[in-house]
């Protein structure tokens, strides 16, 4: 009986999948319940906006939650390469699951679109391509700010984990190209309860900019405890800080200071030198029409910048063989490697063999506080 | 290192200090009484910041249902435990009532009060009255039933009930974190030292709140019953003196001053769902260096946490946790040399 059913359920499978491998097929697996669901769920929103076919054929999306649970998102992983047999993965929204799909997309020789910063090690990483902006790049756009302001002296103030040792890390090397010398580096942690301390020995040393590296409402202590201690010099925030966060929390404190942040949510504002406007702009809108306005969002940008890549990548890799085969999968990898210089909503990527983080140095953009808004200067 | 650097960072110590003072009092009253050693008081702290933080904005904070549904679990737990112990359901219907009733009041002044942006001192009144219920609440849920265990399984349950109350707390507050309005906004310059008029409510409140426990434990009946039941919880049910009643009390107690600390601390620093757990462990190094048995043992070893914290976080910020929990381990060489062995709940 059993055997019956299984032979029954494996002819089902077998036709339904020659009829199927036509379609492009791509595994979507991201975090939509569980602590990760804020990041996983508005790239599931913009994703409802994906086409439905590209340069003629067909496209299916499977979406798997993974319940920001690695062992979850590796068996989707799993269900992807072993049953959908599907031509690229996108997934996840965070960094532990994300790293839980990756050895499993690399196994199966299918390209990984992370859309969390994560790095694998040695072979592992020519199947991933990262889609957030990593810290050289952001830091890139504070070094330039920082240089035509006549800043020569930073002091550091850094969350005390790896986004703060990130940052801390890339910086060194380019305030050194910018001939800036790093006076001092404090660090403090998000649930401290006071950063007076660090802010009195920055003060004391009082260099002519200081580089807040902290997150949402955490952002704002370390700038309230400078100003309590009379800083005049200029303060600067990373991306991670350009939420309304910053100012409901520091309030007029907070005012002038200089965040840097990717172009996607500013939209409307960008300059027009800026290359990322047209794609900004169409993100914002038409992620505003259908879900309300005010609620654009940076990792439903992620998934608008997924469905950039695959416009450009599934007709490349379409010339050299058919989807659902293996030598597709690898003419989509060898696609997104190759695909050249491309406008995203969140920059300008260039992904290369030796670069899976890809964006350009056009992609930071600095704005300032002014009346508890982020205005691009 | 200056004199006016060296003032304003002992000052930044002994504020904080005397918040983990409060902590670490609570510790041991904890402790002593119950033999618990109580991880969750620290979320005590979060508890009441963020409390106080949602009525702010006018939305009712989520901690009232947390009580109600803690209420109405603990009133079934009393009432089906009263049940099975004497057969009476009229009894344990009362024993029920007698437990909701208090949470159950707080928590319908709160969905009243909330909407009515009443003033800055009758929301943080409000706050600490939510948070203080929690305390007998969660002593009723968790512990009452293990009363008798080892410390060693009270401890795991404290491990417990810390994740639940942080998962809870996330839950209801956000990831984010808020920052209260001072509750004095005046300044007084002391030579090069700018003291808020928050630090001197801190000072003011730790102080006050630490006579009013001495005078307690010295002084009320009730207090009195409480130090024999540390003394010796046998000896003490064998003079009525019921220990059920007095882990309760003990843990209300604990939550009323837990609650105040977040008061205190929510406009100095910006509070998180989680941010309690560090102040609360900081709170336990120094009940710790007291032996976990001696307030004002505690309140000299918060102090130094403070200053100690203060002063590391300004010459090697990136190891100011180690420095403070590291004090730790000559405390626990000292104690342990000195003491001896100890054959106390072996």
């Amino acid at each position: 009986m059993n055997f019956k059913k299984t032979l029954l359920a494996l002819a089902i499978t077998a036709t339904a999948g020659t009829a199927a491998l036509a379609d492009v097929k791509i595994g979507v697996s991201l975090s939509l319940t569980g602590p990760g669901s804020g990041l996983g769920i508005p790239k599931q929103k913009q994703l409802t906006l994906f086409p439905k076919t590209i340069a003629g054929e067909k496209v299916e999306l499977i979406i798997l939650d993974d319940a920001s649970d690695p062992g979850k998102a590796a068996a989707n992983a799993r269900r992807f390469v072993t049953e959908d047999k599907v031509d690229v993965i996108f997934g996840s929204s965070l960094t532990p699951t994300s790293a839980a799909i990756t050895p499993i997309a690399f196994e199966a020789k299918t390209a990984q679109v992370s859309g969390a910063p994560i790095a694998p090690q040695g072979d592992k990483e020519s199947f991933v391509f990262r889609l957030p902006q990593g810290f050289a790049v952001m830091g890139h756009a504070v070094v330039e700010h920082m240089k035509k302001n006549g800043v020569k002296t930073v002091g550091f103030l850094g969350y005390a984990d790896g986004y703060g040792q990130g940052w801390l890390g890339s910086m060194g090397p380019l305030l050194e190209q910018a001939g800036i010398k790093m006076v001092d580096v404090e660090r403090f942690a998000r649930t401290d309860t006071s950063v007076t301390p660090q802010a009195l020995k920055l003060t004391a040393v009082n260099p002519d900019a200081i580089l807040v590296v902290a997150s949402g409402s955490g952002a704002a202590m370390p700038q309230l405890a400078l100003a309590e201690r009379g800083y005049k010099g200029k303060i600067y925030q990373t991306h991670a800080a350009a939420t309304p966060d910053l100012t409901r929390i520091g309030g007029k404190t907070v005012e002038g200071t200089f965040v840097v942040s990717g172009p996607a949510l500013l939209g409307d504002q960008l300059p027009d030198s800026h290359p990322s406007k047209k794609q900004a702009v169409n993100f914002v809108t038409n992620f505003e029409k259908s879900f309300g306005p005010n609620s654009r969002n940076q990792f439903a940008g992620h998934a608008y910048d997924f469905q950039i890549a695959m416009e450009k990548v599934i007709p490349m890799a379409l010339k050299s063989a058919k989807p659902g085969t293996p030598e597709f999968r690898m003419a989509i990898r060898d696609g997104l490697e190759n695909m050249g210089r491309t406008v995203f909503a969140h920059g300008v990527m260039n992904w290369t063999a030796k670069d899976h983080e890809g964006y350009t140095l056009e992609t930071g953009v600095m704005t300032k506080v002014v009346d508890g808004k982020f205005i691009v200067q | 290192m200056d004199f006016s650097i060296a003032s304003i960072l002992m000052l930044d110590g002994v504020t904080n200090g005397a918040i983990y003072a409060l902590l670490g009092l609570a510790t041991v009253l904890v402790f002593t009484v119950t033999r618990v050693i109580f991880i969750p008081q620290g979320e005590f702290v979060a508890y009441g910041a963020l409390t106080l933080a949602m009525l702010q904005t006018g939305k009712i904070p989520g901690t009232v249902w947390l009580l109600l549904i803690m209420a109405a679990l603990a009133a079934l737990m009393e009432g089906v435990a009263r049940w099975r112990h004497n057969g009476n359901p009229g009894r344990a219907l009362k024993a029920a009532l007698k437990i909701l009733i208090f949470p159950a009041i707080v928590s319908g002044l709160s969905v009243w009060a909330a909407p009515q942006q009443f003033s800055l001192w009758v929301q943080a009144a409000l706050s600490v009255a939510i948070v203080t219920a929690f305390g007998p609440l969660v002593y009723r849920v968790a512990y009452q039933s293990l009363e008798s265990s080892p410390p060693l399984v009270l401890l795991i349950v404290s491990v417990g009930v810390h994740f639940a109350m942080t998962g809870l707390g996330l839950l209801f507050f956000g990831a984010e974190g808020f920052r209260n309005p001072p509750f004095w906004d005046e300044r007084f310059n002391l030579g090069p030292v700018a003291v808020s008029g928050q630090t001197v409510i801190i000072f003011a409140v730790s102080l006050a709140l630490i006579v009013l426990l001495w005078l307690y434990f010295e002084r009320s009946l009730r207090g009195k019953a409480l130090r024999a039941t540390a003394v010796n919880r046998t000896g003490a049910r064998l003079m009525g003196i019921s220990s059920h009643s007095a882990g309760q009390l003990t843990f209300l107690m604990a939550a009323f001053i837990g609650a105040l600390s977040g008061l205190l601390i929510g406009p100095t620093t910006t509070v998180f769902y989680d941010s309690g757990f560090l102040i609360g462990l900081k709170g336990f190094v120094a009940a710790v260096i007291a032996g976990l048995s001696s307030y004002p043992g505690a309140l000299l070893g918060a102090l130094f946490v403070g200053i100690v914290e203060a002063f590391g976080a300004f010459w090697a910020s990136a190891f100011k946790e180690v420095i403070v929990f590291t004090i730790i381990l000559p405390v626990l060489l000292v104690r342990s040399l000195r003491a001896g062995h100890s054959d106390e709940d072996h």
